[in-house]
C-alpha cells in the first residue's frame, strides 16, 4: 500500500514535472505568434498582398512585388536544387555505403552548418562580382546552395525507411537493380521525398541573410533573373530598421504573411508525411 | 512417365485436378534428371563460413524442405539458389550450383535472368505498398516489359495461389488492405506470375496464423505438380507434412538429406535423429 503510494506520488511529479517543461516550451512559441499577429494583422488588407510598397508617409501600398520576389527566387533555386538534392539523396541511399558515400554525407553535413550569410558571400564571389550586379539569379543560387545539403541527408533518410523486403521482392523477381529502385523503391518513399522538398522550400522562402547581398531589393515588379528582385525577408528587414513608425507597422504585416506562407508549407509537408508513412507500414 | 506426359500437356492447373493416386505418384520423380545440382557448395560472410561443402541434388516437381536450427546456414543455402546471396555484403559463394544441368554460379550468368526462373517467397508478407493488387500480381510482368494478356495472368496466378475467390471484386484495392495470410499468397502469385521454374520459400508461413499456413501448405501441395520447391522450415511438422525430401543442416554443414519419411523415422546420422527428436534446436 506504501509503495502504490509512492508509486502514485512519483508519477503525478514527473506527470507535473515535464507537463510543466512543455507549457514553458510553448511560451517563447506562443509570445512570438501573438506579437506577430497582434501587431501585424492590423495592416493586413486583400491590397497589401498585390500592392507596391509606397514612400514613407504615404497611406496604403504592400509587399505584392516580395511575395512574387519571394517565390521568383525560391523557384529559381528548386530548378537546380531539386534534381541535384533529391538525387544526391537517392545516390546516398541506394549507393552511399562506400567511401564515396561517405565522403558526400560528410561533405553534406559540413555544408548545412555553413552559417547562411556566407552562403550569401560565397553566391556574391560566384555571380554578384561576375554580372557586377544584384539580381534574382546570384539569391537563387544562395538559396539554392542552402536547400541541396538538407534535400539530400532527408531524401536518404525516407529512402532508408523503405523496408529492404520490398527490394528484394523485387529482385527476386528478376526486376534490375536500377528499376527497382526508379519504380519500387522510390514511389514508395514518393510521399517522405515531397516532404522534404516543401521542409526546403519553407526553409529558402524564410532565408534573409543569402539574399542581402544577392538579390538585394527592389521597390517594383521583378521577373528578370538577371535584376535585383525584392524577397519578403529582406524586405521586413529593410521596414525593421527603418526609423519610421508606419515602415514598422509594415514589417510586422509582412512578417505575418510570411509566417503564413511557411506554416501553410510546413503544414502541408507533415500532413503528407503522415499520409504516407501510415500507408507504407 | 506419367510426369513426362504432364509436362507435355498445356498447363492449366485450376482446371487439371488429378486423382487423389495419380498425384502421389508424381511425388516420386527419382528416374528425372534433377533441377538443381549443388555440388561442394561452400558460403561465406566476410571471414564466417555459412555454408560448408553441401552437395544434394532436387528433382523437378518436388518439394525440398531445409530444416535445422537458427543460423544453421538453411536460409543462407535458399539464398544462394537464386543469387539474392549477393545483395548482403561481404557475401560470397563458391562451388558448383546447377539449374537443369546449367551453371548458375559463373560471372557471365545474370542474376537478374537467373531469378526469373528461380522465384522467390519471402518469410514475411512483402507487397509493394504503392501498387494495388492486380499491380502487385502483375509488377514482375510489367517491370521487365513482359507482354501478353496480364489480366488473364493475374486471374491464372491468382487462382493458383488460391486467393482469386478472396480478392476478384477488389483487384483495384490496395494490397495492404489485405490480411496477413492473403498478402502472402498475394505474394506467391506475384512470384508465379514470372513463370519461374523453381520456387524458393524462406519460411513462408512462420508470420501465420494456422489457418492461413494450412492454407499455403495446401497450396504447396499444388505447386508442385508444376514447379520445383526448395522451401526452408523451422517447424518440422510442416516440414514432414509438405516435403517429398529433407535436407538437414547443422552448424553450415549438410548433415543428412534423402526422402522426407526416411529423415524423420528413420536418420542416418546421430545429430538428425536428435534434432527431429527434439533433443536440441
Amino acid at each position: 500500500m506504501n509503495t502504490l503510494r509512492w508509486r502514485r506520488f512519483v508519477n503525478g511529479f514527473w506527470t507535473v514535472a515535464s507537463g510543466t517543461g512543455v507549457l514553458v516550451a510553448l511560451v517563447p512559441l506562443a509570445s512570438l505568434l501573438w506579437l506577430v499577429v497582434s501587431r501585424g494583422a492590423p495592416g493586413l488588407s486583400a491590397s497589401f498582398f498585390v500592392s507596391l510598397p509606397t514612400p514613407v508617409g504615404e497611406p496604403g501600398g504592400g509587399v505584392g512585388n516580395a511575395i512574387v520576389g519571394t517565390f521568383f527566387m525560391v523557384g529559381l533555386a528548386s530548378l537546380v536544387a531539386l534534381p541535384v538534392g533529391v538525387g544526391a539523396g537517392v545516390y546516398l541511399a541506394e549507393k552511399g555505403d562506400g567511401p564515396a558515400g561517405w565522403v558526400i554525407r560528410f561533405t553534406a553535413e559540413v555544408l548545412s552548418g555553413v552559417p547562411s550569410i556566407v552562403i550569401g558571400i560565397v553566391a556574391y564571389g560566384l555571380i554578384v562580382a561576375q554580372m557586377k550586379r544584384f539580381s534574382a539569379l546570384a539569391g537563387g543560387v544562395a538559396l539554392a546552395l542552402i536547400m541541396i545539403p538538407s534535400l539530400a541527408r532527408s531524401t536518404e533518410d525516407f529512402i532508408r525507411l523503405v523496408p529492404a523486403a520490398l527490394r528484394e521482392a523485387s529482385l527476386a523477381l528478376g526486376v534490375p537493380g536500377w528499376k527497382t529502385s526508379l519504380r519500387v523503391i522510390i514511389p514508395t518513399a514518393l510521399g517522405g521525398v515531397v516532404t522534404a522538398v516543401l521542409l526546403a522550400i519553407a526553409r529558402a522562402a524564410g532565408e534573409t541573410a543569402p539574399l542581402l547581398f544577392t538579390a538585394l531589393n527592389n521597390q517594383y515588379w521583378n521577373t528578370d533573373p538577371t535584376q535585383p528582385t525584392a524577397s519578403l525577408t529582406v524586405q521586413i528587414y529593410n521596414y525593421a530598421i527603418s526609423p519610421y513608425e508606419d515602415w514598422h507597422a509594415k514589417a510586422w504585416t509582412a512578417a505575418l504573411v510570411l509566417l503564413l506562407l511557411v506554416g501553410l508549407l510546413n503544414l502541408m509537408a507533415r500532413l503528407l508525411s503522415r499520409n504516407r508513412m501510415a500507408g507504407a507500414q | 512417365m506419367i510426369s513426362n506426359l504432364e509436362a507435355a500437356i498445356p498447363m492449366k492447373p485450376f482446371e487439371r485436378r488429378a486423382p487423389e493416386s495419380v498425384r502421389l505418384s508424381v511425388a516420386e520423380p527419382v528416374a528425372l534428371e534433377p533441377k538443381l545440382t549443388v555440388r561442394n557448395l561452400d558460403a561465406w560472410y566476410g571471414k564466417n563460413r555459412a555454408l560448408h561443402d553441401v552437395s544434394l541434388t532436387v528433382a523437378p516437381r518436388s518439394v525440398m524442405a531445409a530444416i535445422g536450427p537458427s543460423g544453421c546456414g538453411k536460409s543462407t543455402f535458399l539464398r544462394c539458389l537464386n543469387r539474392m546471396h549477393e545483395l548482403i555484403p561481404g557475401a560470397r559463394a563458391e562451388g558448383t550450383l546447377l539449374l537443369d544441368g546449367k551453371d548458375l554460379l559463373g560471372r557471365d550468368v545474370d542474376p537478374v535472368t537467373l531469378r526469373r526462373r528461380v522465384g522467390m517467397v519471402f518469410q514475411r508478407p512483402n507487397p509493394f505498398p504503392t501498387m494495388s493488387i492486380r499491380d502487385n500480381v502483375s509488377a514482375g510482368l510489367r517491370l521487365n516489359r513482359v507482354g501478353g494478356n496480364h489480366d488473364e495472368i493475374v486471374e491464372r496466378t491468382l487462382h493458383q495461389s488460391a486467393l482469386w475467390e478472396e480478392v476478384k471484386d477488389r483487384l483495384g484495392a490496395s494490397a495492404l488492405s489485405l490480411s496477413g495470410g492473403q498478402q502472402q499468397r498475394l505474394c506467391i502469385a506475384r512470384a508465379l506470375a514470372v513463370e519461374p521454374e523453381v520456387l524458393l520459400m524462406d519460411e513462408p508461413a512462420s508470420a501465420l496464423d494456422p489457418i492461413a499456413t494450412a492454407k499455403i501448405e495446401d497450396l504447396i501441395h499444388e505447386l508442385k505438380e508444376r514447379y520445383t520447391i526448395v522451401i526452408v522450415t523451422h517447424n518440422m511438422q510442416q516440414a514432414g507434412r509438405v516435403s517429398d525430401h529433407t535436407a538437414f543442416f547443422y552448424m553450415g554443414d549438410l548433415v543428412e538429406v534423402g526422402p522426407t519419411e526416411k529423415i524423420f523415422t528413420n536418420p542416418s546420422e546421430k545429430r538428425t535423429e536428435d534434432y527431429v527428436t527434439g533433443k536440441f534446436g
